[in-house]
C-alpha cells in the first residue's frame, strides 16, 4: 500500500478505504482481527465516532491501535461529543500519536441513540471545524494563541450527492471546501447514473472525492434504508437483483453489486475513489475488493 | 347496590345552547314526550360558552351527572362554538379523571333543534348512566333542605381587607 | 411570549403534603394566554383540589388570587396583607414569577405548580411552539427571519447537516428542517448570500448565567446605587 493516505491520491489514480466501528466495551479481539484483515488492502482505514450516537470506545484510541498494528487510520471526528476545547485537544493527540487524516462530521443527533438523556455539545458544526484543522495546521487555536507546535492533519468532510433538495447540500458541500476540506466521502450512492451527474457538478472543485459504498446485505436491508435513511436510494433494478438471489445467497449478491459498482467507477474514472461501508460485515470486504477486480 | 343507592335519585344538570338543544327541549314538550325529571335544564346562547369551571363547579355542587348539548356539527349558529365546546368536555373529563371521579359522568351531544325524541332520549340515557355510575361522592357533604339556599358556613375570618389590584377569593365563598 | 404547562395533579398534591391552609396565585400575563396559570387555571386547579378533598375526607383550605404578573414587585405587594394566613404558597406563574414571589415574601414557602416550557408564539389555537432561545445574539437577519439556533436540534450556524430528509430533522420526522427552511426563504427574498457565507463559531460568552441587563438610560443611576 501507499505511503500514507493523502499520499494515496497523488500515487494512484484510485484510492480504496474501508471503515472499521470500535465495540461497546473494552474486548478488542474482534476489532484487532479486522484490523489485521484490512490494513493492507485499503489505503485508509476510517475509524468511526460514537457511531450512530451510540457510545464506544473512542475514534482516537483504536486509531492509535490501527497504526500500531501497521495500518493507515483516517479519525472521525464529530461535533456531538465535544465542546471546542475537546475537539482542537482531540486534533493535537492526532498528531503526536502519528494520525495524518480527520474526516470532520457534525454528527447525528444525541436522541437516536443509546443515551437518549444525555446533553448534546455541538459546539461547533462540521465547516466551523474543518476552519479550525486549518488554523491548527498552521499553529494557532481558535483563539488565535502561538501553539508549540501545530498539527499536520488531511482534513476531509461528507456530502450526500442524493439529498432531496439538493440544493441547499450542495451549497453547504462547497462552503466545506471553502473551510478547507481536501477529501470528500459521500453518502451511500447506487444509482451510478444520478452520482456521474453529481460528479460533474462538482468536478471543478479542487478536492478529492470518494464515492461511499455500502454493502447490502439482505432486500429487506435496501427497503429499509429507501425508507428511514435521509438520501439514500436504492433502485428497484438493485433491490430485484438481492430478492431473486437464492436463499442463504443474498449477501454473496451485495457482495456482487458491491464489486461491480466500484469496477465501474474506477474504470469510467467517475471518481477518485471509493470508501467501502461493511459495519458488521467487516470480514467480506476483501470479497467486495476481489469482485471489483 | 344497597338500599340507600337503589332509592337514590341522579341530579342530572343540562347545558343546552338556545338555537338547537333548548329548541329541541321545547319542541319535545310540545310533543308531550316523558323523560327523566332528574333533568336540571340549563339554557345557554351557546355551547361554545361552557368553560371547565361551569362544568366542575356542577359536580362540585353535587350534580351526578353533567351534560352539554349542542348543535350538529357544521350548524352552529355562531360557526364553532361547538367545536369549542367539545374540545372544553374533553378536556374536563381529564380533569375529572385526575381527582378520581369518574369521567363517563362528563358528555356532550349533539341535539338539532328539530330532534325533540333525541332530546329526550338523551335525558333518559343520562339519567340512567348516573344511576348506574352511582351518586355523586361528593354529594354526601351538601344539605339542602327543599326549597333554601346552600348554606354557608362561617370560618371565624376576619372581613376581607378592601383590594385594589387582585381580589382574594375565599374557599368559604364558593361552597360550604 | 413564555409558555407553560401545568404539571400532573399527582406532583402538585405531592408538593402540597402535610399543608393545611394554601394560597393559589395566579399570573394574568403570558401564563395565562398560554392557558397555563391564569384566572381561569387557578380556578380549574382550586375545584379540583376541593373536591378530591372531599373524595379523600380531607379539610384544606384553598384559595385564589391573580394578579397581573408576577414578575413587576408592584403586583406582587397586594399579597402581602393576606398571605399571613397561609401555610404555603402555590404560584401559577412562570419560573421568573415563582422566584420573585419567594423572594419578597422569603419566610414563606413558595411552590411551583408550572413547568415552563419556552419563549413561543401561538401556532394554533392552543398550540405552542418555541421559537427563540433567548441566545444574546441574534442572527435573524442573516437566516431570514428564521432562528438555526431554536429550531435546529444541534443548533447548527451552517447548515444543513447530512441528516435533513425532504425538507425534515432527522430527529423528529414530524418536524422541518431549519435550514431547508432558511434556504428557501432566503432563495426567495434573493439573499443566498448570506447562507454561502460561513458562519464562524458562536460566542457562548455572552450568554451569562444568570443574565443581567441594566438599560442605558439607568446604568448611571443604578450604577450610583449600588456604591
Amino acid at each position: 500500500m501507499a505511503a500514507g493516505f493523502k499520499e494515496a491520491f497523488a500515487e494512484k489514480d484510485f484510492v480504496v478505504t474501508a471503515e472499521v466501528g470500535p465495540p461497546k466495551g473494552t474486548d478488542v479481539a474482534e476489532l484487532r482481527e479486522h484490523i489485521d484483515l484490512l490494513k493492507d488492502k485499503v489505503d485508509g482505514l476510517n475509524v468511526t465516532d460514537n457511531q450512530s450516537s451510540v457510545m464506544r470506545i473512542s475514534s482516537l484510541a483504536v486509531c492509535r491501535m490501527v497504526l500500531d498494528q501497521g495500518g493507515e487510520p483516517i479519525l472521525q471526528l464529530t461535533c456531538r461529543d465535544r465542546n471546542r476545547l475537546a475537539l482542537q485537544s482531540e486534533l493535537l493527540s492526532a498528531t503526536v500519536l502519528g494520525v495524518k487524516s480527520v474526516l470532520c462530521l457534525t454528527g447525528d443527533f444525541i436522541s437516536v441513540g443509546d443515551h437518549p438523556q444525555g446533553k448534546p455539545v455541538f459546539d461547533l458544526d462540521s465547516v466551523q471545524l474543518l476552519q479550525t484543522v486549518g488554523q491548527l495546521n498552521q499553529g494557532k487555536d481558535m483563539a488565535g494563541n502561538e501553539m508549540q507546535g501545530p498539527t499536520d492533519l488531511f482534513p476531509g468532510a461528507v456530502v450526500t450527492p442524493e439529498a432531496d433538495p439538493i440544493e441547499p447540500q450542495m451549497l453547504k458541500f462547497e462552503k466545506k471546501i471553502v473551510a478547507g476540506a481536501r477529501f470528500i466521502q459521500t453518502q451511500a450512492i447506487y444509482d451510478l447514473d444520478n452520482f456521474k451527474r453529481f460528479m460533474e457538478r462538482v468536478r471543478k472543485h479542487d478536492v478529492k472525492i470518494m464515492a461511499g459504498i455500502v454493502l447490502l446485505v439482505t432486500p429487506g436491508m435496501a427497503r429499509y434504508m429507501n425508507k428511514n435513511v435521509p438520501g439514500i436510494f436504492v433502485p428497484d433494478e438493485l433491490i430485484n437483483e438481492m430478492a431473486a438471489a437464492e436463499k442463504g445467497k443474498k449477501l454473496a449478491a451485495g457482495i456482487r453489486i458491491a464489486g461491480r459498482m466500484i469496477k465501474q467507477l474506477r474504470e469510467e474514472k467517475v471518481c477518485d475513489g471509493v470508501h467501502i461501508m461493511a459495519i458488521g460485515k467487516e470480514d467480506r470486504v476483501p470479497d467486495i475488493l476481489e469482485a471489483a477486480e | 347496590m344497597n338500599d340507600a343507592a337503589r332509592q337514590f335519585e341522579p341530579k342530572v344538570v343540562a347545558y343546552c345552547c338556545t338555537y338547537c338543544a333548548y329548541t329541541a327541549g321545547d319542541l319535545a314538550g310540545s310533543m308531550r314526550l316523558e323523560y327523566a325529571t332528574n333533568v336540571r335544564v340549563v339554557q345557554i346562547l351557546c355551547t361554545g360558552k361552557i368553560d371547565a369551571i361551569l362544568l366542575l363547579r356542577a359536580f362540585e355542587e353535587g350534580a351526578d351527572a353533567v351534560y352539554v348539548a349542542g348543535c350538529a356539527l357544521g350548524d352552529c349558529h355562531f360557526l364553532e362554538g361547538n367545536l369549542g365546546a367539545l374540545r372544553t368536555v374533553a378536556h374536563t373529563k381529564h380533569l375529572l379523571a385526575e381527582i378520581g371521579l369518574q369521567p363517563e359522568r362528563l358528555e356532550f351531544f349533539h341535539v338539532p333543534a328539530s330532534a325533540g325524541p333525541l332530546f329526550a332520549q338523551r335525558a333518559n340515557e343520562m339519567t340512567a348512566r348516573a344511576r348506574e355510575l352511582g351518586p355523586n361522592p361528593l354529594r354526601e357533604t351538601i344539605h339542602q333542605a327543599a326549597g333554601k339556599k346552600l348554606e354557608r358556613q362561617d370560618d371565624g375570618r376576619p372581613p376581607l381587607p378592601e383590594a385594589t389590584h387582585g381580589k382574594l377569593i375565599r374557599h368559604s365563598e364558593q361552597i360550604s | 411570549m413564555i409558555v407553560g404547562e401545568r404539571k400532573p395533579l399527582e406532583q402538585i398534591e405531592a408538593m402540597l403534603e402535610g399543608f393545611d391552609k394554601i394560597l393559589i396565585v395566579g399570573c394574568g400575563t403570558c401564563v395565562a394566554v398560554s392557558m397555563a396559570g391564569g384566572e381561569k387555571e387557578v380556578e380549574e386547579l382550586a375545584v379540583q383540589l376541593r373536591m378530591k378533598d372531599k373524595l379523600e375526607g380531607r379539610k384544606r383550605t384553598i384559595d385564589e388570587i391573580t394578579v397581573t404578573r408576577q414578575c413587576d414587585r408592584e403586583y406582587l405587594e397586594v399579597l402581602a396583607k393576606h398571605l399571613d394566613n397561609y401555610d404555603v404558597v402555590l404560584s401559577m406563574a412562570c419560573g421568573a414569577g415563582v422566584q420573585f414571589l419567594a423572594e419578597r415574601y422569603d419566610d414563606k414557602i413558595v411552590l411551583p405548580a408550572l413547568n415552563t416550557l419556552f419563549i413561543g408564539v401561538a401556532e394554533d389555537a392552543g398550540v405552542w411552539t418555541q421559537r427563540c432561545m433567548a441566545c444574546e445574539d441574534c442572527i435573524l437577519d442573516q437566516t431570514g427571519g428564521i432562528c438555526p439556533m431554536t429550531i435546529c436540534p444541534k443548533n447548527l450556524l451552517n447548515g444543513p447537516c447530512g441528516g435533513t430528509n425532504g425538507g425534515k430533522c432527522e430527529v423528529d420526522g414530524e418536524k422541518d428542517c431549519a435550514w431547508t427552511l432558511i434556504y428557501r426563504k432566503l432563495e426567495k427574498l434573493g439573499r443566498l448570500d448570506y447562507m454561502r457565507k460561513i458562519q464562524p463559531p458562536k460566542d457562548y460568552s455572552v450568554m451569562t448565567k444568570p443574565g443581567k441587563y441594566t438599560h442605558q438610560a439607568f446604568k448611571e443611576t443604578q450604577e450610583n446605587e449600588e456604591e
